[in-house]
């Protein structure tokens, strides 16, 4: 189990652990000190209490939404790839064609109760058109309101 | 006929009015024996309460303590819905306890089984007994305070193995055998500490080693003899842990790979037991760091007139408490930082890095006494 050394490198040893072990122990007491005496750091949210003031994370992956501007076009072509990335077949982009026949977004029909919040969809899609919002109080006592149509105008782009 | 005394300002109280309130009794059964009997019992009866208030009382106020150091080490809040900040959480998890049913495995020793828990409380209530709480306030004043506080910690030990052999569940008994193991070795060191304690102060009771250190901070043991004080109170602070078997010495529960350790079987009231055991070692044992380094129930005076008036008018029982939750703290930061050690490195540690460093510390302090004392 243990490779042959002198009996000097032995001590040597032993007494460099002695300096390091201490060193490398209060280290770690220095900074669980630091968190300790900064609240600053402690991350726990006091939900229903601080409601008003609560702000989510930006990396939180809430519901999906569509990028849209103030007019509520959006940068959607139809082009599934979110609906194939996505694993549980949350999404349906049903195309449909516009007066020069080309084909466009007709309805971006999302079901967010088989959603899981992965963010595959955004990461697929070609165009930077859906993002993931920040809502999380998300709970509702009509399962048919979680079948929703994502973008407001139909047949653009 | 011979009534053991205890001499303090209540004891002299009670005895003052045990003999008052007998004039109301018939003549005929008043005498002066009795009196003092019935004083002597009446007092043993208030250090009983006093004892077990001390214990059990700081028990939730320590999990409460432990619980929020915990979350502010890890950043979080800890307890914060039942009461101001959670404060009667602790209450709440004990009712919760005590409510739970109690039962053994099948296979279990049950005499063994109910009987460990009880044996575990045995050192920490008779070590509090022990500690001088302030110049008037100990229980027991026995001049060889030390060497019965070093013979009791075998009980802990004692019901640890007990509880881990008695469950017939294979995780208790290694988590029993480990613990065995430990705190045999630790004990070791721990009682060198004690030892080293005792000969630089010349005595072996609480109360002398305390007045001992009389005078300003630096007349503490930790301060008194230089660079050896502060090693000697680093190593009791390490074998204490150990042997309180709190992490990051706590191969004998250590969850992770032992569910639990030797109390995996045991719930409701008789888990609650190990619990305030551990609890209770906490306190006992930093209220022994306190009085063999910190100066006990002494005010930490530095030497200025001025200041050293007003430190004198706070009570020495606010002292030693506010010098014992420092300990604690001290313990609880320790516990949340550091992780634990394999079975063999514990026990390379103590034997290759504690003991000799042990005993090259009692020869130096006996040194110190020879050259300068
Ligand atoms: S977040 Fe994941 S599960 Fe939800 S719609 Fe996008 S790809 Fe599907
Ligand atoms: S959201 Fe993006 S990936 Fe999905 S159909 Fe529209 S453009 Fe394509």
């Amino acid at each position: 189990m243990q490779e042959n050394i002198t009996l000097l490198q032995y001590f040597k040893r032993y007494f460099k652990r002695c300096i390091t072990g201490p060193w490398s122990l209060m280290c770690g007491l220095s900074v669980s000190l630091k968190y300790f005496f900064d609240p600053r750091r402690i991350v726990t949210e006091q939900y229903p209490e601080n409601r008003k003031t609560l702000r989510m994370h930006p990396r939180y992956r809430g519901r999906l939404e569509m990028i849209e501007d103030a007019d509520g076009n959006n940068h959607c072509t139809a082009c599934g790839m979110c609906e194939r990335a996505c694993p549980n077949a949350s999404i349906n982009v049903l195309s449909t064609k516009n007066i020069a026949g080309k084909k466009v977004l007709g309805r971006y029909v999302y079901h967010f109760a088989s959603c899981t919040q992965c963010g595959l969809c955004v990461e697929a899609c070609p165009f930077g058109a859906i993002r993931m919002n920040q809502d999380f109080e998300v709970a509702t006592t009509d399962p048919n309101t979680l079948e929703m149509i994502l973008n407001k105008k139909e047949g653009q782009g | 006929m011979f009534v053991p005394s205890i001499t303090n300002p209540v004891g002299d109280f009670v005895r003052e009015m045990v003999p008052r309130l007998a004039e109301y009794l018939p003549a005929s059964i008043q005498s002066d024996t009795l009196n003092s009997i019935v004083a002597f019992l009446v007092n043993a009866l208030i250090c009983v309460i006093a004892v077990c208030a001390v214990n059990i009382g700081s028990a939730p106020i320590l999990i409460y303590m432990e619980r929020k150091v915990c979350a502010h080490v890890q950043c979080r809040l800890g307890p914060m819905r039942l009461g101001w900040h959670g404060t009667i959480q602790t209450i709440a998890d004990v009712l919760k306890m005590l409510f739970k049913e109690v039962y053994a495995p099948s296979g279990a020793d049950k005499l063994m089984f109910y009987l460990a828990p009880l044996i575990v409380l045995i050192a920490p209530f008779i070590v509090c007994a022990l500690i001088p709480f302030g110049r008037d306030l100990v229980v027991a004043d026995v001049s060889m305070g030390i060497p019965l506080i070093i013979a009791v910690n075998g009980f802990g030990v004692l019901g640890i193995l007990l509880g881990g052999w008695s469950s017939n569940n294979k995780y208790s008994l290694l988590g029993a055998l480990r613990s065995g193991a430990q705190m045999i070795s630790y004990e070791i060191s721990f009682t060198m500490i004690l030892l080293f304690v005792v000969m630089i102060s010349g005595s072996t009771n609480l109360m002398s080693i305390t007045l001992g250190q009389e005078g300003t901070i630096s007349d503490w043991w930790i301060f008194k003899i230089p660079v050896l004080g502060i090693i000697a109170f680093i190593l009791f602070f390490i074998s204490s842990t150990a042997e309180m078997n709190r992490a990051p010495f706590d191969i004998a529960e250590a969850e992770q790979e032992l569910t639990g350790g030797y109390h995996t079987e045991y719930n409701g009231t008789p888990f609650a037991m190990f619990y305030l055991a551990e609890y209770i070692a906490l306190v006992t044992n930093s209220a022994l760091a306190t009085t063999c380094f910190l100066g006990g129930f002494l005010p930490p005076c530095i030497g200025v007139a001025f200041v050293d008036n007003y430190l004198n008018m706070v009570p020495g029982v606010v002292w030693f408490f506010a010098k014992v939750f420092f300990m604690i703290w001290c313990y609880m930061m320790v516990r949340w930082t550091f992780v634990r050690p394999r079975v063999d490195q514990l026990m390379d540690f103590e034997w290759k890095f504690l003991l000799p460093v042990n005993l090259v510390l009692l020869i130096a302090g006996a040194a110190y006494i020879v050259v300068c004392g």
